[in-house]
């Protein structure tokens, strides 16, 4: 658990995070979006104390986070840093073993898990793990940052803009893995991003920063149908949130009884891709299958439609 | 056909044309300090080797002004530096007239116009062949080989400075250990001295701007000047520092010397330091702290490999430099290839004074070749940041 309790951050006269208080419960992950020069990086420096707070106090576990030196308060704490900032002359697999190596793990150990992550992130050990950071690509080294940010299988990870260099499929495939790591591992991440898209999919929770403010902390659903202020409902798109709303729920809590003609879709699919597939096939109606492949019934455009619709 | 000329190649043609047709190649004396007499190229050898010789440079240059193949004007530089030397000293033999010992035999402008305009050549194509760090440390050695080869064959001996060397051997190399271990004990203790001070002026501001001035009002203080100002608090030491006096502390000698070249070496330390760890990509510092290194490891582990290139360019200027001004050291008495040339001054015998300052230079011209060959090399293996 983190509680971050009245934290405030002046630069000289400016304020630039103003009395933000919050509470990420733990396993889960918290996303925090607002526009550039909000103070998300500077949020989550506070964190780990790569920025000490001008007031306030950050718990983690319910221990202050100044309790421990900061050096192994970080080394406890994954950070994928923004724009990757991979040490240009270390190679792939040295960056990567970075904090295993400062928390002094045997050699067997750490290549393993060196090795592990890479092919996680599908780059493979042999070819990549020799190279220099300025022979990859930007979304390459994006991978090697986040891996590096994994590498001692921290608790707490902590992600700033992680997946901006990636294109569309392998940042899909980037967020399910991140977000199957944090299952298994029951890690509490904490996430920034422009991205509302994935905000809404990767976030237990979104934190909605404006000025150095939080000016709402929600969960996905509520903060699509109750945004807090303009400046919330123009940042989570007006014209998108119908959408937004459907992509947060699964085909199966959305079948309805009946069958329909056509390829079934899976019920963990999400509504808006049902939908989606319904507008474009021009059908009234799909059939649903379960994981084992048995019927359970269909989704409707006037059912899903229904579900679009702002909350009561 | 279509003839093109190579640019750099007018100017060597053109230069050796004059160095060889109307510049003297070979000067004669009767003795060793009295004027001499020019010789050109057909008086200074025999006439067919003078010919001979001739017909290479003419050769070598016409290649040089066309365009023509690397492989071929590296081969011309090759042959004409190669013929050049050897017959400098088949002259030197055939102009001292048998049994006398007083003749001296100096290679004149015109060779030494031969050997720059060649060399230009050479350090043309191996600038185009763009070789390789150590394919260089193989030319600089192959080079030194050659010329190591022609001293020990004693093709040379007939040469002046050969001879005054051959009055000096036991000297030459004393004061030439001297003068080495003046140039590198003194970037030693440079470096041993700047490196934690230009890491204290990087992490401490205020104190950046105050020690990079002073070092550079020390750097612009004449070398003449700084061993008199040395004089002084060094004899004051060695009177009463116990045991600075055995140290070899003096007054004059050595010790003002090394102080003196240590205190130049300083600034050039220092400020490519101070520069190399500015250069340092932010995200990597960030990174650093970010995954908790200590503030040591993060300038062991990642401010300073980064910096290095750098701090190796400064040590670079340094040994080049301190190599070039160790010479002035022999004014107090402080030894090194400079006594030579300063006899040679007082004596007005240009030909002492040459095997003071070829040496000179010759070191100072390998240091800064293989020198540059490390910077490269440590460089390419940690390429800068991209992002
Ligand atoms: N060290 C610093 N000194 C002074 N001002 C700073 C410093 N670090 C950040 N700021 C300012 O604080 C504000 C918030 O910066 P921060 O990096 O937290 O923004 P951000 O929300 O992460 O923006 P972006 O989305 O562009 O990354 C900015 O206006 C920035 O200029
Ligand atoms: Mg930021």
């Amino acid at each position: 658990m983190i509680e971050i309790e009245g934290i405030t951050k002046r630069y000289d006269a400016t304020t630039v995070v103003d009395d933000v208080s919050m509470v990420i419960e733990p396993r889960t992950v918290c996303v925090i979006v607002g526009t550039s020069g909000s103070g998300k990086t500077t949020l989550l420096r506070m964190i780990n104390r790569l920025v000490e707070p001008t007031s306030g106090i950050i718990k983690l576990d319910g221990a202050d986070n100044r309790s421990l030196p900061g050096y192994e308060l970080r080394r406890s704490i994954g950070y994928a840093i923004q724009g990757h900032g991979l040490f240009p002359h270390r190679t792939v697999a040295q960056n990567i073993a970075t904090v295993p190596v400062l928390l002094g793990w045997d050699k067997v150990r750490i290549k393993a898990r060196v090795d592990e992550l890479m092919t996680l992130y599908q780059l493979d050990p042999e070819a990549f793990g020799p190279r220099y950071p300025h022979e990859l690509s930007g979304g390459q080294q994006q991978r090697v940052g986040v891996a590096r940010a994994l590498a001692a299988e921290p608790n707490v990870l902590l992600m700033d803009e992680p997946f901006g260099a990636l294109d569309p499929i392998i940042r899909t495939k980037a967020q399910e893995d991140l977000l199957a790591i944090q299952k298994r591992f029951g890690t509490t991440i904490i996430l920034v991003t422009h991205d509302m898209e994935e905000a809404v999919h990767m976030g237990d929770k979104i934190a909605v920063m404006d000025a150095g403010k939080l000016v709402q902390y929600a969960r996905p659903a509520e903060i699509l149908a109750k945004p807090a202020s303009a400046f919330v409902e123009t940042l989570v798109g007006a014209s998108e949130r119908p959408f937004r709303l459907l992509s947060l729920g699964r085909v199966r809590d959305a079948v309805e009884k009946g069958s329909a003609e056509g390829e079934a879709i899976p019920g963990d699919a999400s509504q808006r891709d049902a939908l989606a597939e319904l507008l474009w096939s021009g059908r009234p109606a799909l059939p649903v299958k379960g994981a084992d492949g048995k019927p359970l019934g269909r989704v409707t455009v006037d059912g899903l439609v229904k579900r679009a619709a702002r909350p009561a | 056909m279509n003839i093109r000329f190579d640019k750099l190649g007018v100017v060597i043609a053109a230069i050796s044309a004059y160095a060889a047709f109307a510049a003297p190649f070979a000067t004669f004396r009767a003795n060793r300090i009295v004027p001499g007499q020019a010789r050109s190229i057909l008086e200074a050898l025999p006439a067919t080797i003078g010919a001979l010789l001739l017909a290479i440079i003419v050769v070598a240059a016409l290649i040089a002004l066309f365009r023509t193949p690397l492989v071929l004007r590296l081969a011309a530089s090759v042959v004409a530096l190669a013929a050049l030397a050897l017959l400098v000293g088949v002259a030197g033999t055939f102009l001292t007239p048998a049994g006398n010992t007083f003749a001296r035999v100096s290679p004149a402008s015109g060779f030494w116009i031969l050997i720059f305009a060649f060399t230009l050549l050479l350090a043309d194509v191996l600038t185009r062949l763009n070789l390789s760090p150590w394919g260089r440390v193989g030319v600089l050695v192959a080079a030194s080989a050659a010329i190591g080869l022609l001293l020990i064959s004693g093709s040379w001996n007939d040469l002046s400075i050969l001879k005054e060397y051959a009055n000096r051997a036991d000297s030459f190399w004393a004061e030439g250990s001297k003068h080495v271990t003046l140039a590198l004990g003194s970037l030693a203790a440079a470096v041993i001295v700047g490196l934690p001070l230009g890491i204290l002026c990087h992490r401490v501001e205020r104190l950046r701007a105050g020690v990079l001035n002073v070092l550079n009002i020390i750097q612009t203080i004449p070398s003449i000047a700084l061993f008199g100002l040395l004089i002084a608090p060094l004899g004051w030491v060695a009177t009463h520092v116990p045991g600075a006096a055995a140290l070899g502390i003096r007054g004059v000698g050595t010790a003002p010397a090394f102080v003196a070249l240590f205190l130049y070496s300083l600034l050039p330390v220092v400020a490519n330091t101070v520069v190399g760890l500015a250069g340092v990509p932010r995200a990597a510092n960030d990174a650093a702290r970010g995954m908790g290194m200590t503030d040591r490891q993060r300038l062991f582990g990642v401010e300073f490999p980064l910096a290095f290139p750098v701090i190796l360019t400064g040590i670079r200027i340094v040994l080049v430099q301190n190599i070039g001004l160790a010479t002035i050291a022999a004014l107090i008495g402080g030894g090194g290839f400079g006594v030579f040339v300063f006899q040679g001054v007082g004596q007005t015998a240009m030909d002492l004074v040459l095997l003071g300052a070829v040496p000179t230079v010759a070191l100072a011209f390998a240091a800064a070749i293989i020198l540059d060959a490390v910077i490269e090399m440590t460089a390419t293996k940690r390429r800068v940041e991209t992002a």
